[in-house]
């Protein structure tokens, strides 16, 4: 039962407020693309045993989207930062790596 | 024989003498007892029956462990099965029946099989009843679930008479368990500052410690937690709850706490139980420590009890589980419960210890009490039947082949040793270490359960966490198995799990046949998966299990500890939420009229909305037809508010709606309307809706009743995470708005009797335009849209003003029979008209293209959602089913689902096909059949006659036509 | 072997159950098999026990990382049922069905399989739809269904409220012949008879590598050093991923947690399995007299075996109101498992872009009850190269949006 903090609107509340919207940072391939990166960005997924980019929203508090780094061992939440982002901030790469000196990285 | 204790009894009040029965039978205990404690008290050692072997059961422990004595309580709305009686508490007028028995609890049917043991070895039934294999339907199987069960079921037709409700909370430090390590911890988290949370299980603080006599602090132990308890109650930081159990740690601090609020006052005016949902900070397992058994043969004999359980017995309710009992035992604690039974009054003949000349304090008090010790021996049998009559000594480093002694007695108290409660600590993940001093598992610190910033959120404190506080007993000596080297007649005569009937010679016999892990062992043996969940049995079967692999315990490892704690009531985890208010019920502004005026209900997500209107007398299938007919006669009234309602705004909404659509929405002009389809990604059909251009810059979207919530979420998906530099805004206006359909060649006429400033001419609001004005005295927006093919009106007015609306268009529309119809014959007239319906056309494998909808499919945008996906090899199939009308030749109405079968079969031997009915309905208006199905390139096979299944297996011909089958060129909408 | 048999049983009986041999041995890896396959669960030993049985394929290792039918063949809600809408997954469902008829007998081990019936509640219209159409299809797959009255459920399972002032029962899809089975048993049966056919199980033994020369398998690295092999089958169910990254492809797979519970055992009161969708929960009674419930799936990627407590409510509320006397019931043990989803949520059979390898995956929700079927077919593909079963179970039908979608049933209504 997940505790999250919404970095938009600052509440610390109960999973039942939030939905999962999937990992994160997917590259959107529109028409014209490859059948390969079609592909990638719709069905195939990382899904790692361990530290995990993903999309939330904060559904039924202040309607944001927001990203996280959580870890799917443990469930230890990194931090999270806002949707409108392209790859994850340094300072939580940085706090991953502390963490979890064997992670290989964000790729 | 059990019995009352003239005197003493540290819990009850002899002044409050209690009655209650016991399978019919009225027995008397006093206020303060445990159903268990009042049981024995009246001399009833019997209790129950195992499961397997219907062995005779008694009572074993006196809290939360007891893995025999639960019985059937309470009466009809109220009978509830599997009550434990060592945690119930007595009440006046409580009834108990025993279980797991035919015909009654001295003479049992069912133990016959415990004559037959040899012949039931752990999974015996894996190995049997496989030959011939009808017999395990016909014979086997009957008998294996006939027998099945502990308690008897409620009746079928119960409801719960009580009430059950849930807390949330939230706290700095939650404290489980309410013994002096516990209020220890609770005391010193409180005079940090911290919000506080501690709970006992019991209804009795104090733990072991107030039984026992110990001092704390140089003060008694009653003493001291009273005066703590004191503090506590007075902080208001700090919340003391007892009847409270913690009974799961989950994800990120969330602990659930399960209160039996009045489970002891039945009839009171409170919910039975309540569950809080706590969010704690830190969380503090004072959950004490689990006395184990001893295995010897017949340790399961009602009358054979934990050692602690029976000082339990005897200092809190001056209750003796006998007049001569035994006591055996493998470490010091035990002689605790000799020297109580002897300042009792009660003759101790024997202390039974296997250790070889024990040295330690409590050992000398009970020699000096003239207690006999017999160190280095062992029980090598129990004596007795339905009670315990007498116990064979032999050595213990024996096999017991050799009877060294029989000593007459009628009852006997064990003690294997302690195991901490390590369950809170274990249920997010924590790990443990194995204690070789102590034979236990203990938590590892240095690898707790971890929280959501990564660090550890449990601490285990005194005995949980292996400190049991005896720092000047003797070392306690492992025991496993009584005597050492046992044969094979007494291991089989060992109980490990006496509920189950898993004995020691089935974990051997486990472990040979190469159910190694203790996981396979578990499930081989059924070993822990008794209502006790292992608590007095693990460790043992472990042990046994680790010898038997020739491997030290902690390579076995312990099986996984999941919540809850004990078994927790499900009208508790329910909570409220029953009946009418199992789930929020969404009401539109005219619902209560729908309710007076007869409407038949269709649940529509948590919306219900009016199925139709039947009228005395009148079946379902009448009432439509009769609504149908009206409305293409004259004119009807749906309540349409249910319709998703969302305002798309902003100077790139146009390009945004271009996206969320497959066709074109920036080329609509303001005051237009038009249908619109939306797809996900994949290409498939996913909602559907007439779009109105408010201004340049707005848009009023409207979804399906199921696709509102969806769409909006849908929508700021894209917005907030792809085009966050598009200026968007959304708002979700679906409860803002009643929505009303006026449909039918009169609903012009009634709209103008309403009066107004909207000129509802033809000429001046066409097909398919919007306005904005008064009708009447109402603030209405008005969509000329039709989903019947009748003129119609969909008007939108302020929530707060539906009814009144709704009733004046009743009223005006009187002349003409105005009637509501319902969503069936909405569904009826859009389908005579071949209007698809998301949810029946489509089915979340369906594309545009499929329904003949390329029109709404934007060829000249670069991108959409969903256009990729359309792209595909299988979307663009000429071969793809695809949306036709179909008639039957005999006018009568296709089944529901019905399917096209072709003469071949496929790969894998079934019937090939080549279409199926997506939507059927008589119609009223044709007088015949009507359906829509997507058939094999159906658009080319027009005039086609195709067979279609029927319900009863037979098949009916049908032709091919056009879906539009009323009104194909469109005037009766457009008047 | 010795043959499991009540005569067995009672001659051991007379000796005090001294001679029975090792369900299985535990012999330590060779260095080379013709098949490996990774993932001792109930599809992976099926896999292997069919490859043996029907293709003579028999130098074959099953590794496991733990302990064998420890992942979600011991911990599911044992339902089998073949009652599917869409053509692939009923031919393969009901394979899986009908080999699960004569299980006990083709393994000489008794897996308890019940054809008890598998009720599933329409409580809307659009559901009465829907299982109309499924029955539909049923009777054109081979597929014994029919959609029953309320008066029929409630003749069926008495406890039930038919009546509830929510969700009232409209009717159901019935499967006579769907049922349970002793999901453990399963696992214990097929390893038993893998091993009594030379093949090996190695348990715990964790590969930690996937080895290949000129784009085909060669080799995995374990725990217990390396084990080449010629064909390699990858059946881990919600390791998946996992195993595809060491393989060096990636799966339209992801793992979350799904619940389930236990009440205490109660005298038989339910003798069939139900399904309510609309409410979210379903239920059957074990051979033990527990309430067997399932609960939930989180939303999230979890691989903790904990499941969110919120799902826990939800399906105690759907099933309370379906069933008013649970109310009485405790709650005796609740648990996860993690499952694997792929996007159309049914299942990959198939080849990968890896040669000689194979993956066995994405049963989501549903998996123990296609274990001979899944087996069946994945022996088959293993063994030629294709298989009828598995045909539409390609990994690459997501791209090529062939999809086999069970859900559809759930659509949308106005």
């Amino acid at each position: 039962m997940l505790l999250l903090t919404c970095p938009c609107c600052g509440v610390t509340a109960e999973e039942t407020e939030f939905a999962n919207g999937g990992e994160a940072h997917l590259k959107r391939f529109g028409p014209g693309s490859s059948d390969a990166d079609y592909e990638a960005y719709m069905f195939n997924r990382k899904n790692p045993r361990g530290v995990h980019f993903e999309r939330w929203r904060h559904a039924y508090g202040c309607g944001k989207w927001f990203l996280m780094a959580r870890d799917t061992m443990t469930l230890e939440v990194y931090g999270a930062y806002p949707a409108q982002t392209t790859e994850p901030p340094a300072e939580i790469v940085a706090k991953i790596k502390a963490r979890r000196p064997e992670w290989e990285g964000y790729k | 024989m059990s019995y009352r204790l003239a005197t003493g009894g540290r819990l009850i009040d002899r002044s409050r003498p209690l009655d209650f029965t016991f399978n019919g039978k009225t027995l008397r205990g006093f206020a303060g007892d445990t159903l268990a404690a009042a049981l024995l008290g009246a001399g009833q050692t019997l209790v129950g029956r195992s499961f397997k072997y219907h062995r005779p059961r008694g009572i074993v422990a006196s809290g939360a462990e007891e893995p025999n004595a639960l019985v059937g309580m309470g009466e009809g709305q109220r009978f509830e099965p599997n009550q434990r009686t060592t945690t119930t508490e007595l009440f006046s007028g409580l009834k108990a029946v025993s279980q797991n028995h035919w015909p009654s609890l001295d003479f049992d049917i069912g133990a016959v099989n415990a004559k037959l043991w040899r012949f039931f070895p752990a999974g015996f039934y894996y190995k049997m009843f496989i030959h011939p294999r009808s017999f395990w339907k016909h014979v086997y199987e009957p008998i294996v679930r006939q027998s099945a069960g502990l308690g008897k079921a409620p009746d079928a037709e119960t409801r719960d008479a009580d009430r059950y409700e849930q807390f949330y909370a939230h706290c700095d430090v939650l404290v489980a368990g309410g013994g002096i390590a516990g209020l220890t911890a609770a005391r010193a988290a409180a005079a940090e500052g911290k919000r506080v949370i501690v709970i006992e299980q019991a209804a009795h603080w104090g733990g072991r410690a107030v039984v026992d006599g110990a001092e704390v602090e140089g003060q008694p132990a009653a003493g001291w937690v009273e005066a703590v308890l004191g503090d506590l109650h007075a902080n208001p930081a700090v919340t003391v709850l007892n009847r409270t159990m913690a009974a799961g740690v989950h994800d990120h601090g969330y602990v659930l706490a399960y209160q039996r609020v009045a489970d002891h006052e039945p009839g009171a005016d409170k919910p039975r139980h309540r569950l809080w949902r706590v969010r704690a900070g830190h969380v503090i397992a004072a959950t004490g420590a689990i006395e184990r058994p001893l295995s010897f043969a017949g340790n399961d004999l009602p009358g054979v009890m934990l050692a602690a359980a029976v000082r339990d017995y005897v200092v809190n309710w001056a209750v003796s589980p006998g007049k001569r009992v035994v006591v055996v035992t493998n470490n010091d604690d035990a002689y605790r419960t000799a020297l109580a039974l002897h300042a009792a009054g009660v003759a101790v003949p024997v202390i039974i210890d296997a250790r070889t000349e024990p040295r330690g304090a409590l050992v000398e008090q009970a020699r000096a009490a003239g207690l006999r010790v017999a160190d280095g021996m062992a029980v090598r049998s129990v004596k007795g039947g339905k009670a315990v009559t007498g116990v064979e000594l032999c050595r213990f480093d024996s096999d017991g082949g050799a009877v060294a002694e029989t000593i007459a007695c009628d009852a006997v108290a064990m003690s294997g040793g302690w195991s901490p409660v390590v369950h809170l600590w274990s249920h997010c993940g924590g790990k443990l270490l194995w204690d070789e001093a102590g034979a236990f598992f203990r938590p590892d610190p240095s690898r707790p359960p971890l929280g959501r910033d990564g660090q550890g959120f449990v601490t285990c404190t005194g005995a949980a966490n292996g400190d049991l506080g005896d720092t000047d007993a003797a070392p306690m000596m492992p025991v496993w198995m009584m005597p050492a080297k046992a044969d094979y007649l007494l291991r089989a005569k060992m109980w490990l799990d006496p509920q189950n009937d898993v004995k020691v010679s089935d974990v051997q016999l486990a472990a040979k046949e190469g159910y190694a892990s203790v996981e396979h062992t578990k499930r081989y043996t059924t070993l822990g998966m008794a209502t006790d969940q292992g608590k007095l049995s693990n460790i043992n079967g472990l042990a046994i299990l680790s010898d038997a692999l020739g491997q030290p315990i902690p390579q076995t490892g312990t099986t996984t500890f999941r919540p809850p704690y004990t078994p927790i009531s499900l009208g508790a985890i329910a909570g409220e939420a029953r009946g009418p208010i199992f789930q929020p019920l969404r009401r539109t502004p005219m619902h209560a009229w729908h309710e007076a005026n007869g409407a038949h209900w269709e649940p529509v997500g948590q919306w219900r909305r009016p199925y139709c209107y039947p009228r005395d007398g009148e079946s379902h299938g009448h009432a439509v037809s009769r609504e149908i007919t009206q409305v293409r006669g004259s004119v009807g009234l749906l309540d349409a508010s249910t319709l998703g309602k969302l305002l798309v705004t902003g100077p790139d909404a146009a390009k945004f709606l271009d996206m969320l659509y497959t066709n074109m929405m920036s080329t609509l002009k303001p005051g237009k309307c038009r249908y619109g389809l939306m797809c996900n990604e994949n290409g498939f059909l996913s909602d559907d809706g007439v779009v109105a251009r408010l201004d340049d810059q707005t848009f009023l979207c409207h979804t399906t009743s199921g696709g509102a919530d969806r769409i909006h979420a849908w929508m700021e998906d894209w917005l907030q995470c792809e085009w966050w530099d598009w200026k968007v805004h959304v708002v979700n206006l679906t409860e803002e708005y009643a929505q009303i359909a006026v449909v039918g060649p009169n609903a012009r006429k009634v709209l103008e009797k309403l009066g107004g400033d909207i000129d509802l001419s033809k000429e001046a609001f066409p097909f398919m335009d919007w306005r904005e004005g008064r009708l009447g005295k109402f603030r209405a927006r008005v969509f000329r849209i039709s989903f019947s093919g009748e003129l119609s009106y969909e008007i939108a007015v302020p929530a707060s003003e539906g009814q009144a609306f709704w009733d004046a268009l009743m009223q005006a529309g009187a002349e003409f029979g105005m009637m509501p119809y319902g969503t069936e014959a909405l569904h009826v007239m859009r389908a005579e008209k071949g209007f698809i319906m998301i949810g029946d056309e489509t089915d979340g494998t369906v594309i545009p293209q499929d329904l003949g909808l390329d029109w709404a499919v934007s060829k000249k945008k670069p991108d959409f959602l969903g256009k990729r996906g359309m792209e595909r090899p299988a979307m663009t199939s000429a071969d793809r089913w695809k949306l036709v009308g179909l008639e039957t030749l005999d006018g009568s109405v296709l089944a529901d689902g019905a399917l096209a079968p072709l003469p071949g079969k496929n790969v894998n031997g079934q019937q090939e096909t080549q279409g199926r009915v997506t939507s059927t309905y008589f119609s009223p208006t044709l007088g015949r059949g009507i359906a829509m199905g997507l058939v094999h390139r159906g658009p080319e096979r027009m005039g086609e006659v195709i067979a279609f299944q029927t319900e009863s297996g037979g098949r009916v011909e049908a032709r091919i036509v056009d879906p539009c089958f009323y009104d194909k060129a469109g005037e009766k909408q457009n008047v | 072997m010795k043959r499991y048999s009540v005569f067995a049983i009672a001659r051991e009986a007379m000796r005090q159950h001294s001679g029975w041999d090792k369900a299985w041995a535990s012999p330590e890896p060779k260095t080379h098999y013709d098949v490996v396959i990774v993932g001792a669960g109930g599809h992976g030993l099926a896999t292997a026990y069919y490859l043996g049985k029907n293709f003579g394929i028999t130098n074959v290792a099953i590794i496991e990382k733990g302990w064998l039918g420890g992942g979600n063949t011991g911990r599911n809600t044992t339902i089998i049922r073949s009652n599917y809408l869409q053509d692939p997954s009923a031919a393969i469902y009901e394979k899986a069905r009908s080999l699960y008829e004569t299980l006990s007998q083709d393994l000489n081990y008794n897996v308890m399989f019940s054809p008890r019936g598998v009720m599933m509640l329409a409580q809307t219209e659009h559901e009465i739809r829907g299982y109309k159409r499924t029955a539909m299809a049923n009777a054109l797959q081979g597929v014994e269904t029919r959609f029953i009255t309320p008066a029929e459920v409630k003749r069926i399972v008495p406890i039930m409220n038919i009546d509830g002032p929510r969700y009232p029962v409209l009717g159901a899809l019935w499967q006579p012949r769907g049922g349970t089975a002793r999901h453990d048993a399963v696992a214990w049966g097929y390893a038993r008879a893998c091993s009594a056919m030379g093949m090996h199980v190695i348990q715990n033994c964790e590969v930690i590598g996937v080895e290949s020369v000129g784009g085909q398998v060669s080799a995995v690295a374990t725990t217990k050093g390396t084990i080449g092999c010629t064909k390699l089958g990858i059946v881990v169910a919600g390791h998946s991923g996992h195993l595809a990254n060491m393989a060096g492809f990636r799966l339209p797979v992801e793992s979350v947690a799904l619940q389930a519970m236990v009440s205490e055992p109660i005298k038989p009161a339910m003798d069939c399995v139900v399904m309510a969708n609309t409410v979210h929960g379903y239920m059957s009674q074990s051979d033990k007299g527990e309430m067997v419930i399932g609960g939930g799936a989180d939303h999230f990627n979890n691989y903790t075996q904990r499941g969110s407590w919120m799902h826990i409510e939800e399906t105690v509320r759907a099933l309370i109101e379906t069933f008013p006397m649970l109310s009485r019931l405790k709650m005796l043990r609740q648990w996860g498992g993690i499952v694997d989803m792929t996007g159309d949520r049914s299942p990959i059979i198939s080849k990968t872009p890896l040669g000689n390898t194979f993956i066995n995956c994405g049963w989501g929700t549903g998996g123990f009850k296609a274990i001979p079927g899944s087996g069946w077919a994945m022996a088959e593909l293993m063994a030629k190269g294709a298989s009828p079963l598995a045909e539409e179970f390609s990994m690459y039908r997501f791209r090529e949006g062939r999809f086999i979608d069970e859900s559809v049933a759930a659509g949308v209504a106005h």
